[in-house]
């Protein structure tokens, strides 16, 4: 491809109208989605690719990508798509991607916000970056090395973050000579896995990312066995998630005063619709209003749904403050000191047990202290007991806060069942969090009721600790490592 | 004295456009949402307002998150003194019809010591007049939060920035080291004389600015669109040729032609392209079929690969 110098020598001519899509495409939000994989699965190269091919990479851009590439080209005699997307000096250097990028690319009917993350395990805090507003993941996997460690890890990120959408991309198939069998027998390795993190919706596709086979155009030529959809059409079909459907939410971002006639609460629907009339409760307080307006520089509403920012007016004066939280007097949050939520540590030091964080979820942020409870092992697919959470582990935790807390479970809303940790020291943003449930303030071992004592073979008892039932009850739980003597002792005391 | 403006509400509701498609809604509904929370978290926030396009949307997103009050903070223009004429026109029209509260600066060495596009380069130039300039500006205003109107899909290394931005006191970027920016909670915690830069166009394409300008009606300045204007050829670039201050080199002509401009900077460094766009829909149409890129037409971004990130690793908005 060349480019002209010069921008004098570019003419524009409208005679060349704009294709018709220009309109077509904006009938919906953009689809939000991730590559994630291994290292050299081929992600940048697949964004780079798609960009190349949805036609979203312009000619000064290529002649750069071509001027950077150069010496570098593999034996097909293509650019290095990645450098489209690795767009660190650092990256460029080593040849790896550090962070996560965000790329924009159309089709004809959709308009698309890919998130390319880093394979890396040091950086995983950047691919869970990308997953929290992503609504579909495309997992690589190397066709000539199939499931890796890294791969079920990112699938479990994924998922934990509310992903229920998966591409299985099963690149480099064109280093294989287009083997079906692999391809079958590694779709078959990744439905079982994922059967186990409850992720049903799996789209596999044979692809060579470098070559542009099933991306956006067909491989037919070159894998006639294959007669599925090729990324693109799978993308355009997937669907995006919202709120809608759930209880009213609205966190309070600020009070708008400008004035002694008006006073305005605004934020974000994070859930639900509202209308003039409507009743309402402001979190914590617990006070009850009506809602009279809802008002929008445009003009005043008939009604606000999830997503929307808005300025919402009430019928009365109730005490409302930044970090309260506006909603449905028939379908309210949870409200409490004690939850239980899964957390991803994303830095060095992860995650200390007893020690005190900030919480941001919405636009609110209290102290709170951390439980680790137990955590994720990613190469048996097994929750084990722990008590603190290094890097990068997915872990589950018990929240304690000093004040009243709200939220709904994730699983209900991505909006206000999630949270982030930040570190009082570093400031630095440690965990991504989800809310699983809310925990009854009475619990632990100091709980006044009955107790059982087994004394059990160590090899036993790890298995026990081992299960989902006894990790999610640990706090309740008092553990001590003993020879077999000692415990008989101990519980021959009991006896007398 | 209040601030609250009674008029508006009849003004808006009176005149009523079609509603934003669900696309420009989800982009609109991000910005605003990021507008109020840092308005919220932070003591001094400042918008950075460079005139052009971006930073018109930019502000009408601004005055609609905080409606039916004023915009919280200050706007912050940072003048080179080589701005189109035009462009400063239009920004004192906008300052007075939106009752905003603008800072002009003005680096006072580079104004002492005579620096300009034509004597010390466009690189040197570009350090010294609007780096260091915002570099003051931010210190002399003790500003804890600048709102830009970068978007990611505008060079490689701005795709990899975070909405917030965190930046040192002496506002360096570090792109190994972002904070994690996860779902659309964030991170606003710094220490003194940290500062964060906030993005709230991240998301939006060059495409989705025209289509919002349109469907919102947002004022820009003329220069956006196709006239006939003297104009020379000088590196490639067809440079206009209005400022009495630019002086034809030797073979160079003024000529005159149909041109626009697809950015807007210092005009010595701002490349005009032919076009015959005279509308909005007609900008559009000619940006669906555009080969290149908008920031062909701007000499500091071609120097090499990378230059944008070192340019903000030290505090290049
Ligand atoms: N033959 C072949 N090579 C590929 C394919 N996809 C990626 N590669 C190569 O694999 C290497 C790693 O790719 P990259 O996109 O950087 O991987 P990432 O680490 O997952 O982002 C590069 O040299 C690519 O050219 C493919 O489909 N076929
Ligand atoms: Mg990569």
């Amino acid at each position: 491809m060349t480019v002209s110098a010069t921008a004098t020598a570019e003419v524009f001519s409208l005679e060349e109208t704009a294709p018709d899509h220009a309109r077509a495409i904006r009938d919906s939000r953009p689809l939000r989605l991730i590559t994630c994989g291994s290292v050299d699965d081929g992600k940048s190269t697949l964004i780079g690719r798609l960009l190349w091919d949805t036609k979203a990479v312009k000619e000064d851009q290529a002649a750069t990508l071509e001027r950077d590439s150069s010496g570098k080209q593999n034996d097909l005699g293509l650019p290095d798509f990645a450098l489209l997307l690795d767009g660190l000096q650092a990256e460029r250097e080593q040849g790896i991607t550090i962070d996560v990028a965000y790329r924009y690319f159309s089709t004809d009917r959709r308009a698309f916000i890919v998130a390319d993350t880093p394979g890396h395990e040091q950086y995983t805090r950047n691919m869970a970056t990308g997953a929290s507003t992503a609504d579909l993941a495309v997992l690589l996997v190397d066709a000539r090395v199939g499931i890796l460690e890294q791969t079920r890890r990112h699938a479990t990120i994924a998922s934990l973050m509310g992903i229920r959408q998966f591409v299985l991309a099963v690149n480099k198939i064109d280093l294989t000579h287009y083997d079906r069998a692999r391809f079958e027998q590694i779709t078959h390795d990744f439905k079982e896995f994922a059967l186990t993190l409850g992720v049903k919706q799996i789209t596999a596709i044979p692809m060579s990312a470098l070559k542009g086979e099933n991306v956006v155009y067909d491989g037919r030529a070159a894998m006639p066995w294959y007669d599925g959809p090729t990324l693109v059409e799978t993308l355009e079909k997937a669907t995006t998630r919202s709120n809608q459907t759930v209880g009213f939410r609205l966190p309070v971002q600020r009070v708008s005063r400008p004035g002694e006639s008006f006073r305005g609460y605004q934020g974000t629907v994070a859930g639900g619709s509202v209308k003039p009339g409507d009743s309402v409760v402001v979190l914590p307080s617990g006070m009850v209003a009506n809602v009279t307006k809802i008002v929008t520089f445009d003009l005043v509403r008939n009604a606000a749904v999830a997503g929307d920012a808005i300025t919402l007016v009430l019928d009365r004066q109730v005490d409302v403050a930044r970090g309260d939280m506006i909603v449905a007097i028939d379908s309210q949050p949870m409200t409490g000191r004690g939850f239980d939520a899964q957390l991803v540590a994303l830095q060095p030091d992860g995650i200390e047990p007893g020690k005190r964080y900030w919480l941001k979820s919405g636009s609110r942020r209290q102290r709170v202290s951390i439980e680790p409870v137990s955590q994720l092992d990613l190469k048996t697919a097994k929750w084990g007991a722990a008590d603190r959470l290094g890097m990068n582990a997915i872990g589950k935790v018990h929240l304690t806060f000093d004040e009243q807390a709200i939220f709904d479970t994730y699983e209900q809303n991505r909006t206000t069942g999630a949270f982030i940790l930040i570190d009082p020291d570093t400031n630095n943003t440690v965990a991504g969090g989800m809310i699983t449930g809310r925990r009854s303030e009475i619990g632990g071992i100091h709980k006044d009721d009955q107790r059982v004592l087994l004394s059990l073979p160590a090899d036993l008892a790890e298995k026990i600790m081992a299960t989902e039932l006894f990790a999610n009850r640990r706090q309740d739980v008092d553990v001590r490592h003993t020879s077999a003597g000692r415990a008989a002792e101990i519980l021959a005391d009991l006896d007398d | 004295m209040s601030d609250i403006r009674p008029e508006a509400e009849a003004k808006h509701s009176a005149t009523q456009k079609p509603p934003l498609d669900p696309h420009l809604k989800a982009l609109e509904n991000e910005a605003i949402h990021i507008f109020r929370e840092v308005a919220a978290e932070f003591e001094r926030p400042v918008m950075l307002y460079s005139i052009g396009k971006d930073s018109s949307v930019l502000l009408h997103l601004a005055r609609k998150a905080f409606y039916p009050g004023r915009v919280p903070f200050p706007l912050l223009h940072v003048n080179t003194g080589w701005k189109f004429a035009e462009m400063i026109a239009f920004r004192d029209k906008i300052v007075k019809d939106y009752d905003l509260d603008l800072i002009e600066h003005i680096n006072p060495r580079g104004a002492a010591e005579n620096v300009t596009p034509f004597t010390h380069g466009s690189a040197l130039y570009t350090d010294i007049m609007k780096t260091e300039a915002l570099r003051q500006a931010l210190d002399a205003g003790k500003f804890d939060a600048a709102f830009g109107g970068a978007r990611r899909d505008e060079e490689a290394s701005r795709a990899k920035e975070r909405i917030y931005s965190f930046r040192t006191p002496d506002h360096r970027w570090d792109p190994r080291n972002q904070r994690p920016e996860l779902w659309n909670i964030y991170n606003g915690m710094i220490r003194n004389g940290e500062s964060v830069r906030a993005f709230p166009l991240s998301n939006w394409t060059e495409v989705d600015i025209w289509r919002y300008i349109q469907a919102e009606d947002i004022p820009i300045v003329p220069l956006y669109f196709a006239e006939k204007r003297p104009y020379v050829e000088r590196d490639g670039m067809m440079i206009l040729a209005e400022d009495p201050r630019l002086e034809l080199l030797p073979g160079e002509v003024k000529q005159e032609g149909v041109i626009r401009f697809r950015t807007l900077g210092c005009f010595p460094l701002t490349g005009a392209i032919r076009s015959t766009a005279t509308t909005l829909d007609d900008i559009i149409a000619e940006l669906e079929t555009a080969t290149v890129s908008e920031r062909q037409g701007r000499a500091i971004d071609r120097d090499q690969s990378g230059s944008m990130e070192k340019k903000k690793r030290e505090g290049y908005f």
